[in-house]
């Protein structure tokens, strides 16, 4: 379940140990942008300790390392050994930089540990472009996220509320993930102040195939939830599929149809994903 | 010249370190400040003096100034004056 990723400041300890608390269903503790080039190091190692100490709360740890040209092998390095979830790779452009990073992840592990995931960050024409390769480059890349601030700008153009510019990548990227069966994230919305706005832009996401949507603020956190939440008629739909093809399978019926649609894989799938959020955002009961 | 590092600010949740080099024999020396320093000053200089030990630097004077730091900050800000003042290696 990632609804919501949480971006928090490598170097800031009020950030990084509440990051718990916030309701996201991940952190990402941040040590590329977030932090100022001379305080790179500090923050790697408040994230070290950070990852081996603080209880996030079945959160999702996920920390952005620095690009391999900014020291992000060290990153690498110190990081890996305290077992995050996952790294997310900033300005991947092709599965080779994957593949170079995993290579470096793998040689960082202790042995015995759970195997480091990585979220390859696209945020340039190029790394959008190879979308698909990416998201496909190994095993361990669980999910492929959207950057379009950088994007943006790499195409020359001014970022909008709207989004126009950057509905093509979010389309490519959100088709990326599901071709490789992992999950799509959307770009965080920068106007904090602006929760409409936010509101707006999470629908975009959802309704384009995106399974969440990265979060520059705590306060975010609810409305995206609230977007991604099930209402009551999606609900009623999923028990009634897969209610179906539960009496499908005692009948030993080959074809299965809900109110005169077939239902195929690709529908059991949205049906079983809609009821595992139900379930747990404890909206079953009420239903 | 004797190696001096440091780290940290004097933001809430943080520790500010000083670290600097002293002369073999000296020992561990600690002089702390803190918001809560009647109720934890012990366990932080314990905390501080440990991440010494563990990275071997036996001989140092730190100067701390702590504004409610949690044990993962003190020792990482710690770590990071060390390293900033070449007493330990980094990673």
């Amino acid at each position: 379940m990632r609804r919501t990723l949480l971006f928090l400041p490598g170097n800031n300890p009020g950030n990084v140990q509440s990051g718990g608390v916030f309701g996201a269903d991940g952190v990402i503790l941040d040590l590329e942008d977030a932090v100022s080039p001379l305080e790179k190091d500090a923050a790697r190692n408040l994230v070290a300790q950070a990852l081996q100490t603080v209880d996030y709360h079945g959160c999702e740890t996920v920390v952005r390392v620095n690009p391999l040209v900014a020291k992000g092998a060290k990153d690498i390095k110190v990081i890996v050994p305290c077992e995050p979830d996952a790294l997310m790779l900033p300005k991947i452009e092709s599965a080779a930089d994957v593949k170079e990073q995993i290579a470096l992840i793998k040689s960082a592990e202790k042995p015995g540990q759970k195997p480091v995931l990585v979220m390859p960050l696209l945020e340039t024409p190029m790394g959008v472009a190879h979308a698909l390769e990416i998201a496909l480059s190994d095993d361990r890349v669980t999910a492929i996220c959207l950057g379009a601030e950088d994007y943006t700008a790499g195409l020359g153009t001014a970022r909008s509320k709207e989004g126009t510019e950057i509905f093509m990548a979010r389309a490519v990227v959100a088709n990326a993930s599901a071709a490789a069966n992992i999950d799509g994230v959307d770009t965080p919305f920068t106007d904090v102040q602006d929760e409409a706005g936010l509101i707006k832009d999470t629908m975009m996401a959802k309704n384009m195939g995106f399974k969440g949507k990265l979060s520059i603020n705590p306060r975010q956190i609810d409305a995206i939830h609230n977007v991604y939440a099930p209402t009551g008629a999606e609900i009623s739909w999923a028990l009634r599929v897969l209610q179906a093809i539960e009496e499908g399978k005692n009948r030993g019926t080959g074809v299965i149809a809900v109110n005169g649609k077939m239902i195929d894989a690709p529908i059991v799938s949205r049906a079983n994903r809609t009821i595992e959020l139900a379930k747990l955002l404890n909206l079953l009961e009420v239903e | 010249m004797n190696k001096q590092g440091q780290a940290g600010t004097l933001e809430s949740n943080d520790i500010h370190i000083v670290v600097s080099e002293t002369i073999p024999g000296t020992g561990i020396k600690i002089e702390l400040t803190s918001t809560v320093l009647l109720q934890y000053g012990t366990a932080i200089k314990r905390t501080i003096e440990q991440v010494c030990k563990h990275l071997n630097v036996n001989d140092v004077v730190i100067k701390a100034v702590d504004k409610g730091a949690l044990d993962c900050t003190i020792q990482a800000r710690v770590k990071t004056a060390l390293q900033r003042a070449g007493m330990t290696k980094e990673a």
